[in-house]
């Protein structure tokens, strides 16, 4: 029903800030011999090697299949001693060769993402053009997109989006259409110079016999440097994809039943334990 | 009001809470004249389901007077009197429309943690936790009803309290239990569990066409309400193998179609029921699922398995060979309420269903917190606990 993918790029975007390069002489003139640079440090290199060696001595001895697993295992650990490069931290943006990298990846593993990018897939039991004529008139979004506070049309497919306050203050910016096909695809941008660069894209299909209509929709947000940034990190969390799914669950709610459930303000007893 | 509170395992208390308002355009405010204690609210008061908060207010099997509507009602007026199903639908999703109320995709304002348990959400239910939805129960002298038009059951006149009020629950769910059972002539059915949903199993199995019935407990009570709707009686503490039993009283064929309305809560004297309570006391295992296994082994080639009773976790043990071998087919779930109930009405009006002879205790709401006791310890001879409301 649903594919998600968050991407952490917050590692790179320092890097850039910072005016180094994970390739070519940003990394000091270690590149190595294969012209792939050197992300192993070199204590670590010298373990690689003698762990690579030790195991293919192991794995000569035993002379089972399982062994064969073995000494492929000790090539690549004497290859990435001896190239100093491992494919491995290269995909997961590790790089033990620089200090200042460790520090920088872990700083990247913990604060929040600034680029949320996510896409849910929803079945709702209404014809197309009828839900796709909802989400066309933007100004309806805050009605099922909970961050929203308004979305006003300001005419020539432009539009001015607020956020609630929760974040502090709230943050607007102006968006265009930028793709509008009836009953099919609406895709949306934030203008060039906006507080948040914010992207998305809504798709209407039909299910298959009588169950309505699929919705797909992907929403990316990407905050350029500043406090405002840091605001919409915090905001929207690593929670883009939940985000989503809750706001096109309110959609489908809103669509089917004419209202969303909901059990604030009904009466309930001593919420505090009672000690007998 | 006054309303039954959730205050922790076995501690159900009469409070008095603020009046329930309207919150939605489909809401109606409906004034409770009746409202039983389910077996499946024992699984709550045992403390067994998660999610429950002090001071929830319990109770979902209710009627009574509607005396507020939104203004998005249409089919319901001020001064009608209904039924509430326990089941909440939104009556538009794909599952409402196709019968499958317990399933509603928009009724539940908490689907996204019972989605984490059970990947999807069914529907909200009134009193019964915050996974499912955390809805304020009818064991109080006021509810909110959402959707009120597809949510509760118009009476006509002529008609009890008595009569009625079970068409909240257990009589739909007996009557669904034994329709997943896909009861053919002269089949014989096997019930596990004489209480409440069990009776209500047993009447409408008789009434789907089966040729037999064999009713399984352990409370003679129990066993001769059942022997009296028709069943054959097997107290199952007085036998050595109830497998066996079974099977020679159907001729070495064993039963057609097996149900078990008993649930996470078994008891038993097997060596399975054991291992059940050493894995649930450890909290390694939230079900005792012993009468589900024997239900699979006591069932019949090629035979029918409905699983009525509730089940809300992990099961270890569970024979899957058995149910593979003998090529079962096995179904399970919470009743629709709305898809059988108007039904069921007609047959308790033309006299089909008897409703009130398993009614044990009639009480008061203040009475409460001893209907709950009696009905969990089965005091008293007890089957089922209405409580009038004034």
């Amino acid at each position: 029903m649903t594919s998600i993918s968050i991407e952490q790029t917050q590692g790179e975007e320092r890097e850039r800030a910072s005016g180094r390069s994970r390739t070519g002489d940003g990394n000091g003139g270690r590149a190595g011999k294969s012209g792939r640079h050197i992300n192993v440090g070199d204590t670590e290199r010298w373990l690689s090697i003698a762990g690579g060696a030790a195991l293919a001595l192991y794995a000569l001895k035993r002379r089972s299949p399982a062994s064969l697993a073995l000494a492929a295992g000790s090539a690549t650990l004497i290859g990435r001693g001896a190239t100093g490069h491992c494919p491995a931290y290269e995909r997961l943006g590790v790089d033990t060769a620089d200090p200042t990298a460790i520090r920088r990846n872990v700083l990247a593993a913990v604060l929040p993402s600034r680029k949320l990018e996510a896409e849910r897939a929803y079945t709702i039991m209404r014809p197309r053009h009828e839900l796709y004529a909802f989400w066309r008139n933007l100004e309806n979004l805050p009605e099922f997109m909970e961050h929203l506070e308004s979305v006003t049309v300001t005419g020539d497919g432009r539009s001015h989006w607020v956020t609630r306050a929760p974040i502090g203050r709230p943050v607007s910016w102006d968006a265009e259409i930028t793709e509008d096909v009836e009953d099919r695809i609406i895709a949306w941008r934030s203008l060039p110079g906006s507080a948040i660069e914010s992207s998305g894209q809504v798709q209407f299909g039909d299910a298959p016999e009588g169950r309505g209509t699929v919705v797909r929709a992907r929403i990316l947000y990407q905050a350029p440097g500043g406090k405002t940034a840091q605001e919409i990190s915090r905001f929207f969390g690593e929670s883009a994809s939940q985000q989503l799914r809750d706001d096109l669950r309110r959609f489908k709610q809103v669509m089917e039943a004419g209202e969303t459930p909901t059990t604030d303000g009904q009466p309930h007893g001593r919420r505090m334990e009672v000690k007998r | 009001m006054k309303a039954v509170c959730w205050q922790g395992k076995t501690d159900v208390r009469v409070e008095t809470v603020p009046d329930p308002e309207i919150l939605r355009p489909h809401d109606a405010i409906v004034r409770i004249t009746s409202t039983a204690i389910c077996g499946s609210d024992l699984h709550l008061y045992d403390g067994k389901v998660p999610t429950m908060e002090h001071g929830d207010i319990l109770g979902h099997e209710f009627m009574g007077e509607i005396v507020d509507t939104g203004k998005e009602v249409r089919d319901r007026k001020v001064g009608d009197r209904v039924v509430i199903p326990f089941s909440i639908g939104c009556g538009s999703c794909w599952y409402c429309t196709n019968e499958l109320w317990s399933l509603c995709d928009n009724s539940n304002p908490n689907a996204g943690m019972i989605e984490a348990l059970y990947g999807y959400s069914g529907c909200g239910i009134y009193g019964y936790s915050h996974l499912f939805g955390g809805y304020a129960g009818g064991q109080a002298q006021l509810a909110r009803v959402p959707w009120a038009d597809v949510n509760s059951l118009p009476i006509p006149d002529g008609l009890t309290d008595e009569q009625v009020l079970f068409l909240s629950d257990i009589l739909p769910t007996g009557w669904e239990a034994a329709e997943r059972g896909e009861i053919q002539q002269g089949d014989t059915v096997a019930v596990w569990g004489c209480g409440p949903v069990g009776q209500f199993c047993i009447q409408s199995a008789i009434l789907q066409g089966a040729g037999r019935v064999i009713a399984i407990d352990r409370f003679p009570v129990r066993l001769q309400l059942a022997a009296q709707a028709g069943a054959d009686v097997i107290n199952y503490e007085e036998t050595k193998d109830l497998v066996e039993v079974l099977k020679e009283l159907t001729g070495g064929r064993g039963p057609d179609v097996c149900i078990d309305a008993v649930g996470m809560e078994a008891h038993g004297h097997s060596l399975d029921y054991y291992y059940d309570r050493v894995m649930t006391a450890t909290k390694m295992e939230l079900d005792r699922a012993n009468v589900l296994r024997q239900v699979i082994q006591a069932c019949g080639k090629g035979g029918r398995v409905s699983v009525i009773g509730v089940y809300a976790g992990f099961i270890d043990k569970f024979p899957f060979g058995a149910l593979f071998g003998k090529g079962l087919t096995i179904r399970a779930g919470q009743c629709n309420v709305q898809k059988s109930m108007s039904s069921l009405l007609d047959r308790v009006r033309d006299g089909q269903i008897d409703t009130t002879s398993l009614i044990t205790h009639r009480l008061t709401l203040e009475d409460a917190p001893r209907g709950y006791d009696i009905f969990k310890n089965k005091e008293d001879e007890c089957v089922k606990v209405v409580m009038q409301v004034s």
